[in-house]
């Protein structure tokens, strides 16, 4: 994109604090409010910033078809599995006080951790990938 | 009279909120405007939802080292998971918007259904 | 007093969203109504509430709702809609909003404690969700520990609209 210089260098230093953020708001989601989908939804949305000003053939370069719909799956199959690992270690479905990392409450709250981490992967893949279909490509 | 007008505005206003989504999704027939009443009727229900959680002099549910009540962190579950439900139900039926658009030209609900009574008649 | 006002303006957005003609100013209403509506949700203390709604309800459903608008027209068409079909849907409207007052009556009171939606369950949880899952915020031990099938079910759902999304459109992109 010719020009828009204001926008382009506004992204570029926007977009990694954006990031930044989302991540925080994945990982502090227990002492304060935040969780997965509110850190999802901010990864997300840094990327279709991203999209909105550097135009959707950049976008596509940065995250191919492949990188999003490998992503889609990962965070259900992340909550699936840590479920499944509940059940090997001898608990329940999703009983996480039965994994193997010391006392019952670490290891709920490690699987909570780890439960949210795989919805924010999954939550930010399919913002990406909504906006990626939905957008106007240029053939239009 | 005050004493039950304050004890039920709440109710009212959400009741309020969700006329007016509905009179848009029932009423209006461009399929955009559609969605859009759909949304405000979703957003009005969660704010029922939100305000039976309330009690009076509870605090935010997240544990602080002097509080006395919590407000009812329940509703406020439902309601996440339901807001993410919601985004998800837009998503498809804009998708469904843009299909249409590209078989029949015109998202105006009066038009489709004459061509495709036409399409019938043939 | 500012919740009043915030509900006013609530009820303003959502009767122009409604009523305009450009889709475009129409969505940018909802943006707003969505905002205000997270704005009045922090005020009722539902800080996770809001967050998500000023996040997904501000945000994502802008974007798309935008992203859809530019592939199809902007503006609603012009003929009015005839009274034969506004009078029965207004008869409708006003027949379900007086039963839902009239169910209001038994409510329970605004922010009472005795409410049957604050007893049962709920005193359990914040009882005993610091001590049993080492979390601080009872909305997230409840969202993943207690309640954590609701949370995959709604996960899977994510993904499926998603899913559903690139069945759609990627034969037409």
């Amino acid at each position: 994109m010719p020009g828009r210089v204001m926008e382009r260098t506004m992204a570029k230093m926007l977009i990694p604090p954006v990031q930044l953020y989302g991540l925080y708001v994945i990982a502090h989601g227990e002492n304060g409010p935040g969780g997965g989908f509110q850190g999802g939804v901010i990864l997300g949305a840094s990327l279709i910033l991203y999209v909105l000003v550097y135009g959707l053939e950049a976008g596509k370069k940065r995250i191919s078809r492949g990188t999003r719909d490998f992503l889609l799956p990962c965070g259900a199959l992340i909550y699936v599995g840590i479920g499944v690992a509940c059940l090997l270690a001898g608990g329940n479905f999703l009983e996480y006080s039965a994994l193997p990392l010391g006392n019952p409450k670490h290891a709920t709250h490690l699987g909570i951790l780890g439960v949210e981490i795989g919805i924010g992967i999954t939550v930010a893949a399919v913002m990406i990938t909504l906006f990626f279909e939905t957008a106007r490509q240029d053939e239009e | 009279m005050m004493e039950f007008i304050l004890a039920k505005y709440n109710y009212w206003i959400c009741i309020l909120l969700m006329m007016i989504g509905f009179y848009a999704v029932i009423v209006k027939k461009n399929l955009v405007k559609k969605i859009i009443g759909l949304n405000i009727f979703q957003t009005a229900v969660f704010l029922f939802y939100i305000s039976v959680a309330k009690v009076t002099g509870g605090t935010a549910p997240i544990y602080t080292e002097g509080a006395a009540v919590y407000d009812n962190p329940l509703p406020h579950v439902l309601i996440l998971t339901a807001i993410v439900v919601a985004v998800s139900t837009t998503a498809v039926a804009l998708a469904i918007i843009i299909l249409i658009k590209k078989a029949f030209g015109t998202v105006e609900e009066d038009r489709i259904i004459e061509m495709l009574e036409l399409n019938n008649d043939k | 007093m500012l919740e009043l006002i915030l509900l006013f303006f609530l009820v303003v957005c959502a009767l122009a969203a409604v009523q305009m003609k450009d889709l475009l100013s129409s969505i940018m209403l909802l943006t707003i109504y969505s905002l205000i509506m997270a704005i009045v949700w922090m005020s009722l203390n539902a800080v996770d509430v809001a967050f998500t709604e000023a996040s997904v309800g501000a945000g994502i459903t802008t974007v798309l709702l935008m992203a859809a608008l530019s592939r199809t027209s902007r503006e609603e068409s012009n003929r009015k809609v005839s009274l034969s079909v506004r009078a029965p849907s207004l008869l409708v409207l006003f027949l379900v909003t007086a039963v839902l007052l009239y169910g209001t009556v038994d409510m329970p009171a605004f922010g009472d404690p005795e409410a049957p939606a604050n007893l049962h369950v709920a005193p359990e949880y914040i009882k005993h969700a610091v001590h049993e899952t080492g979390v601080s915020n009872f909305v997230t031990s409840i969202l993943a520990a207690y309640r954590g099938y609701d949370t995959l079910g709604e996960v899977v759902v994510v993904f499926t609209a998603g899913a559903c999304v690139i069945m759609i459109l990627r034969k037409i992109n």
